[in-house]
């Protein structure tokens, strides 16, 4: 072994640089997308063990509050509409990437994070509104549960809107390279999956609590 | 567009139905709603994350069946847990109504 290395060594002058890295990886054909898939679902076992806690605590109001209470409907189908478009925005996205149309897919980008921030506002508003009414996470079981899963969400939002600027800006400045078709595409699995929980959301705390 | 319209129509439904409160019964609407949470998952999964059986060779429908068993056994595995051990607790202060199954929580949370 130390044979080989000192020769390796002598002879390092007279050879090429070595390469320590094969010119082509062998990525398997499209391997992202599963290996993104497999990332969003263990995501989705974050926001299970959530759910399992807003479970238990839902109804442990310790006296203070309840959702009946508390919760907006009006405000929360609004939000849900938001989600819900941002999501149908961002495959218009997907379907003007395919056609390489740099300007209408970065127009509609622009329109779903607009509307990611409608979301977030609206949810920001939502949690200032509860603490201002003395229903912040320190409340009760029910409120700790509440706003983690919720604000978990949001959380998850807030990072797919900084990602989707960052995008926009790359793909402003480079096109639709591959590089940059690759990340739409798990973006777009991210944004998708946050409206699937979203649904998740909607349904067992907000209409559920409000029963 | 097919998959936008169905979810439109399968949001509106449940917060129809919790708004103008037309199921009286709570564990019926509980059902309801969470056949209906069900079914709009399905749909995004196969209209907006192109869910099928051969993407990836199966792969990701195994890795997405696997993750829906897990979740599903956990959160039914600590709802039940979790109840029956609320249900099964002695109250620790006799003076608080025993037949609430938060009573050991509101004993603790009551305490000044």
């Amino acid at each position: 072994m130390s044979d080989i290395r000192l020769h390796a060594g002598a002879a390092a002058g007279a050879l090429a640089p070595r390469e320590y890295h094969l010119a082509h990886e062998p990525h398997p054909e499209n391997g992202t997308a599963l290996g993104f898939w497999l990332y969003l679902m263990s995501d989705c076992l974050i926001f299970a063990a959530l759910f399992a806690t807003y479970g238990v605590l839902g109804r442990s109001y310790a006296a203070g509050p309840t959702g009946a209470q508390l919760f907006d409907l009006p405000l929360v189908a609004l939000n849900t509409a938001f989600l819900l478009l941002s999501s149908i925005t961002f495959g218009f996205a997907m379907l003007e990437k395919q056609k390489k149309n740099v300007k209408t897919t970065l127009i509609w980008l622009a329109v779903t994070g607009l509307l990611g921030l409608c979301f977030l506002g609206l949810e920001l508003y939502e949690f200032s509104h509860l603490i201002h009414e003395g229903a912040g996470p320190q409340r009760s079981a029910f409120l700790s549960a509440f706003f983690t899963l919720v604000g978990t969400h949001g959380l998850h939002v807030t990072f797919g809107l900084v990602w989707l600027v960052v995008l926009m800006i790359q793909t402003a400045r480079h096109g639709l390279i591959p590089a940059n078709t690759r990340r739409l595409m798990c973006l777009s699995m991210f944004w998708h999956f946050l409206d699937v929980v979203w649904i998740g959301v909607f349904t067992f705390v907000y209409l559920m609590g409000v029963l | 567009m097919a998959g936008f319209v169905l979810s439109i129509i399968l949001t509106a439904i449940p917060f129809w139905l919790v708004m103008t409160k037309v199921i009286a019964d709570r564990n019926t609407a509980v059902l309801v709603l969470g056949g209906f949470a069900v079914i709009q998952i399905l749909v995004h999964m196969v209209f907006f994350l192109h869910m099928n059986g051969k993407v990836e060779g199966g792969w990701t429908l195994l890795s997405t069946i696997f993750t829906v068993v897990f979740v599903a056994i956990a959160i039914t595995g600590t709802l039940w847990v979790m109840f029956h051990m609320n249900a099964n607790m002695t109250p620790e202060h006799p003076q608080v109504p025993a037949s609430a199954q938060h009573g050991q929580g509101a004993a603790h949370n009551a305490a000044p």
